[in-house]
């Protein structure tokens, strides 16, 4: 490596980091980014894109299933599951060459190897062994998580799988557990259900997709188990017990009751831990609370110097979060005006399964909880033409209003392509709209965008459609 | 018409100070929001930003000029479709004043902004168009805060809901009093220590991060000190009777224990009662005078201060006026007090006696008029009746805004309180 010299330094190249290295770029800073593995990091190698590509060929699948009532008769549809994978991994492979491409043509120095801050604004590198340091006015760690694991419950690469192995599965299991139903634990069953798994989830909450609005938890676990998921709630998995062939599950509910299930694989997707070992935080004044660094509004770690962004810091644990936390920190680095720190209730959070999830900003249950007076407006999938049309009558779309102020407090949506529909409502909400602009803006017909006009109309009394 | 850049006043009390550079030179365009120049004082370094858009016609005065006098033109700025021709014959449109002008003479063209990125306040639009939310928007109408007082902190300085949130909370000023008020004060907002520049001997230091308290205290106090024109009118009390008066008063029963203070609530209470024209605020152009007295009352509390209200304390008896403050306090010490409960107010009372503080004078909390500085009760000889006594002796400093409370009626108001606080038994009638 020629240049050892830099205004910053990334280390881990996921949205967080990569982002962070272009930014810099092109407000002047020399900047490099240190990756042990794949460039884009989790998101576009092991998490967000590679399931989306999955989730796809589900997609298409469940249509052709439906063909005949729209009015096409396929016969012998089947799934090859080596091209199925094999797609996902081209994908990922397409977006992490156009990062690399992205870096290059910014100017922004590629180091491999395993990043470690070394002290005093430098920063030692690991590539298998090659050994070499470079220098940094400001470090940013971008590190990111991996999959949490529960003792005695270990991914063995076999019969347990975690994100990692359940995206290249070299089988269909004909019984699935899925343990945990958060975002990443759903998509897999969505996947494999869709696929023609048996689909069991088993969720310690009382309900699935604990973080969303109860309302919505509850739609989706009804269409779930119209797919034919089974569905435990207020249950743990206490043991797997592997035999030759398959692996048995212990389960325990609420009031203590145990039951057993066996299944040909399981996927742990129990929640993340931050990569923070190994990255030379001993003896810095950098904070770690439960495997996340502690920073501030701007990122900034105890260690003057030393940020921190992405999944490395706290929730939520999204791709869009890391790069926008990734801007807001560089331009801070870099002197920029009028930077403003990220408000968290803006960032929407998405659920590709089927049907799709996605909110943005406190659930009602949350607003009342703070002390809100709530107006709150729904609308179903059911009156909207378009969805009605394509056949997608399935979801609503829930707004939830400060009725004092007509602040929009959150939106919830369940239904085809309701991940495209958020951000309407992520803009409303960054631009601190009230009811009254979200009245006035016209939405185009027929689109199932209409929903999100009638379901503020709703929370006012005013809704047309229902 | 070309328009006349001048020196800015980077403080109330600037008068002048050196141009350091210039980051444009004659012929670039700029845009609102563009750093034109670096201003030096004795204090700090400031950036002088473009107000309006077009191209530098002329630099009047050049870098590295010691002395600059306020409101010196020292730039003229073409406007779009201008060209250098349009500098002839253009007279710059101030006789150049000289260092000892008065500052505030008129609104500079270009704003000073702080070298620092962080979103601090920057004051928003000193005429025209307020950039703010409809959220913020709805807050602020819903509340009676007219939008333009309030220092936006959004994209661009755009007023959002925060912002405005937190003017409430700091006891903002309500309804039509901010009219007038809200120029000044927004022109005065990047005041003495702008944020993110080191102060002069930057030894060994710890830094310590404000907290909004402090940001709010820092703001308001600030804007008080430079916008309200403070005078104070000190008295001397003799407490003896009052203290007579308090110890049989709390011999009769357990269920309250009146302090020094609360007599002092009330008597401020009585005091306004007699003179309405000092119970009132100022509002830009016009005056608003209040029918109720609501004291508030500063209570030091971990990191800063705070002062709850006691309402209609003119209709309070001093046990429930004892009662309450006691409550008050209490809840202010744990951060428990509700907004309402320490907003609004239109009179302070700021006790420093428990301190042995003989006397002291006290900032404004605007957008009220006066305040009261109240120091220790003490044993001090007096003359009394040609010979010298002893007597307990309490001073008290109050603060007017002259706009509202003319000497005179500040006095008069003293005179009111002092009978009251010696005479406790008229506070009884
Ligand atoms: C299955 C799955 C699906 C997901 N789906 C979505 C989704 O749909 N939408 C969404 O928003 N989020 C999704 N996520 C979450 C998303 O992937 C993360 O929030 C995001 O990747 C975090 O970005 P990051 O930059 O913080 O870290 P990461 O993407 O984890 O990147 C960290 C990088 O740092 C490298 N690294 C670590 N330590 C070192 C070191 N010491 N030296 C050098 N390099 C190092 C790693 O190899 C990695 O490449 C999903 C996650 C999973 C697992």
């Amino acid at each position: 490596m020629s240049d050892t010299n830099f205004d910053l330094v990334v280390i881990g190249s996921g949205p967080g980091g990569y982002v962070a290295a272009i930014r810099a770029a092109q407000l002047g800073l020399k900047s490099a980014v240190i990756e042990r593995e794949h460039l884009g990091g989790i998101c576009l190698n092991w998490g967000c894109i590679p399931t989306k590509a999955l989730l796809r060929t589900a997609d298409i699948y469940r249509n052709i299933q439906h063909a005949a009532g729209y009015g096409i008769k396929v016969e012998g549809a089947t799934v090859d599951l080596e091209a199925t994978v094999k797609r996902s991994r081209q994908v990922a492979a397409q977006l992490s060459g156009g990062v690399s491409g992205l870096l290059k043509k910014n100017k922004v120095t590629v180091i491999n190897g395993h990043g470690k801050l070394a002290g005093s604004g430098k920063v030692e590198i690991d590539d298998n062994g090659k050994k070499s340091t470079v220098s940094a006015k400001h470090i940013i760690l971008a590190t990111g998580a991996r999959a949490r694991n529960l003792p005695g419950m270990e991914p063995d690469g076999k019969f347990i799988w975690s994100y990692r192995e359940a995206l290249v599965p070299d089988t269909m299991p004909k019984r699935l557990l899925v343990v945990g139903s958060g975002a990443i634990g759903i998509e897999f069953a969505s996947f494999f259900n869709a696929l023609g798994s048996e689909v069991t989830v088993v969720e310690v909450m009382d309900r699935v997709l604990p973080v969303e609005d109860a309302d919505i938890s509850a739609m989706a676990e009804k269409s779930f188990k119209k797919q034919g998921m089974k569905i435990m709630k207020g249950t743990t998995v206490t043991e797997l017990k592997k035999s030759a062939n398959d692996v048995t599950a212990t389960f325990k509910d609420k009031k203590g009751k145990t039951s057993n299930g066996t299944f040909d694989r399981v996927i742990m997707a129990v929640g993340i831990v931050g990569n923070v070992e190994n990255i030379g935080l001993e003896g810095k004044k950098i904070k770690v609370d439960r495997t996340h660094i502690e920073v501030d509004e701007f990122s900034r770690t105890g260690e003057a110097g030393v940020y921190a962004i992405g999944d490395l810091t706290g929730p939520p644990w999204l791709a869009h979060k890391a790069s926008h936390e990734a801007v807001i920190c560089v331009e801070k680095i870099a002197g920029q005006k009028d930077v403003h720190p990220l408000v968290v209730q803006n960032i929407p959070g998405c659920t590709y399964c089927h049907p799709q999830v996605a909110s943005v900003g406190l659930t009602e249950e949350a607003a009342k909880a703070a002390g809100r007076d709530i107006k709150v407006g729904k609308f179903p999938f059911i009156g909207n033409g378009k969805a009605i049309a394509l056949g997608e009558t399935e979801g609503m779309i829930k707004t939830i209003f400060d009725s004092k102020t007509g602040e929009l407090i959150g939106a919830h949506m369940i239904g085809a392509e309701v991940t495209e529909l958020i951000q309407g409502y992520g803009i409303a909400k960054t631009l601190e709209t009230t009811e009254l602009e979200l009245m006035h803006s016209v939405f185009p017909h027929p689109t199932l965008s209409e929903m999100m006009h009638e379901s503020v109309l709703d929370a006012y009394g005013r809704v047309i459609h229902m | 018409m070309p328009i006349t850049i001048t020196m800015p006043a980077l403080s109330p009390t600037m008068t002048e100070g050196k141009l350091a550079n210039w980051q444009v030179k004659e012929g670039d365009t700029v845009s609102s929001g563009d750093v034109l120049a670096e201003i030096e004082t004795d204090k700090a370094t400031m950036e002088v930003e473009a107000v309006d858009e077009g191209t530098i016609g002329k630099i009047l005065i050049a870098g590295d000029t010691d002395n600059v006098a306020v409101n010196t033109p020292i730039a003229i700025l073409l406007e779009e479709g201008e060209d250098a021709s349009a500098l002839e014959g253009y007279a710059v449109d101030a006789a150049l004043p000289v260092a000892s002008a008065a500052p505030e003479a008129t609104p500079v063209a270009a704003t000073p902004a702080v070298t620092s990125s962080s979103p601090a306040a920057t004051p928003t639009q000193t005429s025209g168009r307020v950039f703010a939310s409809p959220l913020a928007r709805r807050i602020a109408s819903n509340s009676g805060v007219d939008i333009a007082g309030v220092s936006g902190t959004g994209p661009r300085g755009r007023i959002v809901k925060a912002d405005v949130e937190g003017f409430i909370a700091s006891g903002g000023v309500s309804a039509a009093s901010t009219a007038a008020q809200a120029p000044v004060a927004a022109a005065a907002a990047p005041v003495a220590l702008p944020v993110g520049t080191t102060p002069p001997h930057a030894g060994d230091h710890t830094e310590i991060p404000l907290n909004g308290m402090r940001k709010t205290i820092a703001k308001r106090l600030t804007e008080s000190k430079t916008t309200i024109p403070h005078f104070y009118l000190t008295v001397e009390c003799e407490l003896d009777n009052l203290l007579e008066m308090r110890k049989t008063l709390n011999a009769k029963s357990d269920e309250y224990k009146i302090s020094v203070n609360d007599f002092i609530i009330r008597a401020s209470a009585l005091a306004l009662k007699k003179l309405p024209a000092a119970n009132a605020i100022w509002g830009g152009d016009k005056i608003l005078q209040y029918k109720d007295i609501d004291i508030s009352v500063a209570v030091a509390i971990d990191g800063g201060l705070i002062t709850p209200v006691v309402k209609a304390a003119d209709q309070k008896g001093l046990a429930s006026i004892s009662g309450e403050m006691k409550e008050l306090a209490s809840k202010a010490r744990e951060g428990k007090l509700m907004p309402e409960e320490y907003q609004g107010g239109c009179f302070s009372i700021s006790n420093l006696g428990m301190f042995g503080i003989k006397e002291f004078s006290a900032v404004i909390n605007p957008p009220q008029s006066a305040i009261l500085a109240v120091g220790a009760g003490a044993p001090r000889p007096v003359i009394k009746d040609g010979a010298l006594a002893i007597a307990t002796v309490m001073s008290v400093t109050l603060s007017c805004d002259h706009r509202v409370i003319d000497g005179s009626v500040g006095a008069e108001l003293l005179q009111y309180f002092k009978g009251y606080i010696e005479e406790p038994l008229t506070m009884m009638l």
